[in-house]
Order: C-alpha cells, then sequence, then structure tokens
C-alpha cells in the first residue's frame, strides 16, 4: 500500500470500518511510513477532540409530552373514524408557519400515493378478467392499460400538436417506421398529438385524437407479412378497441366513446389515408 | 397496523343462530378498535421515545434553529406513527433518523435553505490554515463554541454525517440508510466533511489571533 491509498482510507481505518485484510494492510504501512503515522495519530486526536466537544442537543423540556399529546390525540381522531381528522392540517388547530408549510408538500405526497393506489387498483382489477387465452386479449389488455396510463400519469403526448406535419416528422425520427398521421379535426375528431409506446415488444407510435371531451389513442405499428385483414371489435370495462390492418400496419384504436363514436373514427381515418 | 387488523377480525363473532346457522358478521366495536390502538401506541412509545434526544439532535443540526427542530421531530413522530406498520427491524433509532432526516429536508428544501445547493464556499474557507500549528489547533478544539461555530458553516450533507458518526456513533451501514447514500461513499463523504471542518476550524483560530 502507497501513502497516496493509505490516506484515502484512514478515516475508515480510524473508524474500525474496513475490513480485516485492508485494515491490516494500513497498519503495516504506518509501522513502515513515519509521515502517514504522524499524520494518522494527529487526525485521529484531532477528530476525537471535536467529537468529544461537538454540543449534543437534547430534546427541551416538555417536548416528549407534547409529542405524546399529539400521537394520543392522532390515535383518538383514527379511533372515532373521521377520516379527514386524520390530516395532519386539521390535527392541530394551532399551527407555526414551517408546520403548515410541511403539511402542504404532505398533501402532494397524498396525491401521489393515491395516483398509485389508483393505478394499481385498475391495473389489478383489469388484468385478471382480460386474462383470458388469446394472443388478442393479452393484446387488448396492454393496450388498455397504455390508454389509461397514458391519461392518468398526465403523459398524453411526447409531442403535442394538432398539425400533422409536426407530429409525423417527430415520430418518424423516434421510430424505424413511418406511420401515416392525419388531422381529423373536420370530421369532429380533433389530432392532439403523438406519444411513443411499447407493445408487443417494440416501440409502437401512439397518435390522440379526441372526441368530445374523450380521448382517442390510436396505437399504430407494422403489420407483420400475410395478415390480410383482422377486422375486430371487442369491449372492456368501457373501454372500446377497434383493430384493423392495412396495407403496411396494425392499427387499435382504443378509447372509452361509444362503440358507433370508435367505428366512426376508424372509418373517417381510413378514408382520410386512402385521400391522401 | 398490524395489530389492529388483527383485531378487527378477531371481532367477527360465530354468533351461531339456532336454526339458520348463520355466521354473523359483527362490526368492530369502538372500545375494541381503541384498545388495539392504545396497544400499538404503546409498543411504539416504547420504541421510539427513547430515541428523542437523537431526533432533536439531528433536527436542530440540519435546521440550526430550535423552534424549527421542535417542530420537525413532532411532525417526524406523527408520521412515524403512521408508518409504524412497516417498521419490522430492531433498529428504532435508525429508523426514526431517517424520517427525521427526511422531514427536516422537507423543511430546508421549502424554506428554500441555501445550504442545500450551494457548494462549499472553498473560497472564503481557504485560508491558510497551514501555518496554524496542530497542536494550537488541538488547544482551541476545547472551546466547544468554536467547534459549533465552524461546523454550522458547513454544508447541511457534512453536518448531517458528522453528527450521525460523532455523536450517534453509527456505523457506517446506518449512516447509508439514514443519509440514502451508497454505502461505498459513506467514507469518502465523511473524510470530506471532517477535512472540510478542520478546515473551517483553522480559519476561525487564525483570525482570532
Amino acid at each position: 500500500m502507497n501513502c497516496e491509498e493509505a490516506t484515502k482510507l484512514m478515516d475508515g481505518y480510524l473508524d474500525g470500518e474496513l475490513d480485516p485484510i485492508t485494515s491490516q494492510m494500513i497498519e503495516q504501512h504506518l509501522q513502515e511510513c513515519h509521515k502517514c503515522d504522524q499524520a494518522y495519530k494527529a487526525h485521529a486526536l484531532l477528530i476525537r477532540s471535536v467529537s468529544d466537544v461537538t454540543p449534543y442537543y437534547k430534546a427541551p423540556a416538555g417536548l416528549r409530552e407534547r409529542i405524546q399529546s399529539s400521537l394520543r390525540e392522532d390515535v383518538a381522531d383514527r379511533s372515532t373514524g373521521i377520516v379527514l381528522r386524520d390530516t395532519p392540517l386539521l390535527h392541530q388547530s394551532k399551527q407555526s408557519e414551517p408546520r403548515a408549510v410541511l403539511f402542504g408538500t404532505q398533501w402532494s405526497w397524498l396525491a401521489l400515493a393515491a395516483t398509485i393506489v389508483l393505478a394499481a387498483m385498475i391495473a389489478f382489477n383489469l388484468v385478471p378478467r382480460l386474462q383470458r387465452p388469446g394472443a388478442d386479449q393479452l393484446l387488448a389488455t396492454q393496450l388498455i392499460a397504455s390508454h389509461v396510463r397514458s391519461l392518468m400519469a398526465n403523459h398524453l403526448t411526447d409531442v403535442a400538436s394538432s398539425d400533422q406535419h409536426t407530429v409525423k416528422p417527430w415520430l418518424d425520427a423516434k421510430l424505424d417506421f413511418a406511420p401515416a398521421v392525419v388531422d381529423l379535426s373536420n370530421e369532429g375528431f380533433p389530432l392532439l398529438g403523438g406519444r411513443l409506446d411499447y407493445l408487443e415488444n417494440r416501440s409502437v407510435a401512439a397518435l390522440v385524437y379526441q372526441r368530445r371531451k374523450h380521448f382517442i389513442n390510436l396505437f399504430v405499428w407494422p403489420k407483420e407479412s400475410g395478415v390480410t385483414s383482422a377486422d375486430e371489435k371487442i369491449t372492456h370495462q368501457g373501454y372500446q378497441l377497434v383493430h384493423w390492418v392495412d396495407s403496411d400496419f396494425n392499427y387499435w384504436a382504443v378509447s372509452d366513446v361509444s362503440n358507433n363514436d370508435l367505428q366512426a373514427f376508424k372509418q373517417v381515418f381510413e378514408k382520410q389515408l386512402q385521400q391522401r | 397496523m398490524a395489530a389492529r387488523l388483527k383485531a378487527e377480525y378477531a371481532s367477527v363473532s360465530e354468533d351461531f343462530d339456532s336454526s339458520t346457522k348463520i355466521v354473523k358478521f359483527v362490526p368492530l366495536k369502538n372500545e375494541e378498535q381503541g384498545a388495539a390502538q392504545k396497544q400499538e401506541l404503546a409498543s411504539f412509545e416504547a420504541l421510539m421515545l427513547p430515541h428523542l434526544d437523537a431526533a432533536q439532535n439531528l433536527a436542530k443540526w440540519l435546521l440550526r434553529n430550535e423552534q424549527d427542530a421542535q417542530d420537525v421531530v413532532q411532525e417526524a413522530y406523527l408520521r412515524a406513527l403512521k408508518s409504524f406498520g412497516g417498521f419490522h427491524g430492531s433498529n428504532g433509532r435508525a429508523w426514526l433518523l431517517t424520517i427525521v432526516r427526511n422531514t427536516s429536508y422537507t423543511l430546508m428544501k421549502k424554506n428554500r435553505a441555501v445550504d442545500l445547493t450551494t457548494t462549499f464556499d472553498e473560497e472564503k474557507h481557504a485560508t491558510d490554515h497551514e501555518s496554524v500549528n496542530p497542536s494550537a489547533l488541538l488547544e482551541q478544539i476545547e472551546d466547544a463554541e468554536l467547534v459549533r461555530e465552524a461546523m454550522g458553516h458547513l454544508p447541511a450533507e457534512f453536518r448531517e454525517i458528522l453528527v450521525l458518526r460523532h455523536l450517534e456513533g453509527l456505523s457506517y451501514k446506518e449512516i447509508a440508510d439514514i443519509a440514502q447514500i451508497p454505502p461505498g461513499t459513506v467514507m469518502s463523504r465523511l473524510a470530506r466533511a471532517r477535512g472540510k471542518l478542520k478546515e473551517c476550524l483553522a480559519a476561525r483560530i487564525g483570525k482570532e489571533k
């Protein structure tokens, strides 16, 4: 061991936190190297002295009682079943400024936690019901999950634009295929943007359209050769899924709009493509 | 939490109706629920209140303000009680200190405490401490006020690690858990913190001369 290594490990050695072998190597180095030995001794003495005189702030009188009574209050509130009072904000009527600030933060954590719980609940409820044999069913599960997630996590679009000439180049640059992007505003399905998603073990394009207050996720990816027609519609948990293929691509539209609306969406989308 | 759940299930009484033999589910009585919660609170207090001084010490060193420290400690105890069901370990002090630490940082971030982000001002503290001889430094270190002041000027991550090691005598593993850093970086951070502390002390002694 050289001086540089020994210096680096000195604090670990001082704290007795090195493994026995390394510890022995340092010891040996300190025996051989007077300079390092002196440096170590000075360092150890200084650190011990500093530790000895560093003030230790004990809890002031009364804090224990205050904490105990606030814990009691918290338990009492919970046992009376008043859920609202379980929130810290109402917990104590008189609050100092930092306290209020702290609780403000806790609310945003609550919101995050609630989101996660909701996501888990939906995922756990959806997945078992959809898991019937069949590749399409499995895919439908994935599609709905992607759709729900896109709405829930506030991540509807990666590129937000109603201009198909903005969305298409963006997607082309991110994918190894070039999906057709059409704006259907005139038909009542304005384009909101595009997003990357991951389905069937590959990156896919998700085009996002709006129908009144509802959103439609249109997932697009290249179809496998040999598939000629695969028109299909599935309904699950209030979500509609419509599937079709054209010469190049697989299309899956997912939404909570009515089945008629989604079929209409499919027709105008296909019509627009043909007109191009 | 577990105790409370158990109590709820225990109260499902098998009240057999003689003719129909239907198991009735009796809602949990408030008293029973209350008893379970009291029991949970008692075990929480028994495990956590002994570490009140450690909690206060860490919060005070991090926040450098008595009132904030007390608020944070009280808040940390309430948070700890809420997640007490998730505590299965034996190291109550480290578990509580993790909560105290996180609660302190939440407040520091809210207060936009500059010392969270600003890097240590090397220029200001890079006085010629080399000229101070070690024995003079040692002598002065007897002065607790000097040490307190020097430590108070270090960034929060350094104050925290010095308090956990020097005042609580915690192991590197425990420090890593509390400060939420990889165990491998505890030694290097501690070494840097000690180096800066020495510099700060030397600078202060230089000034006094």
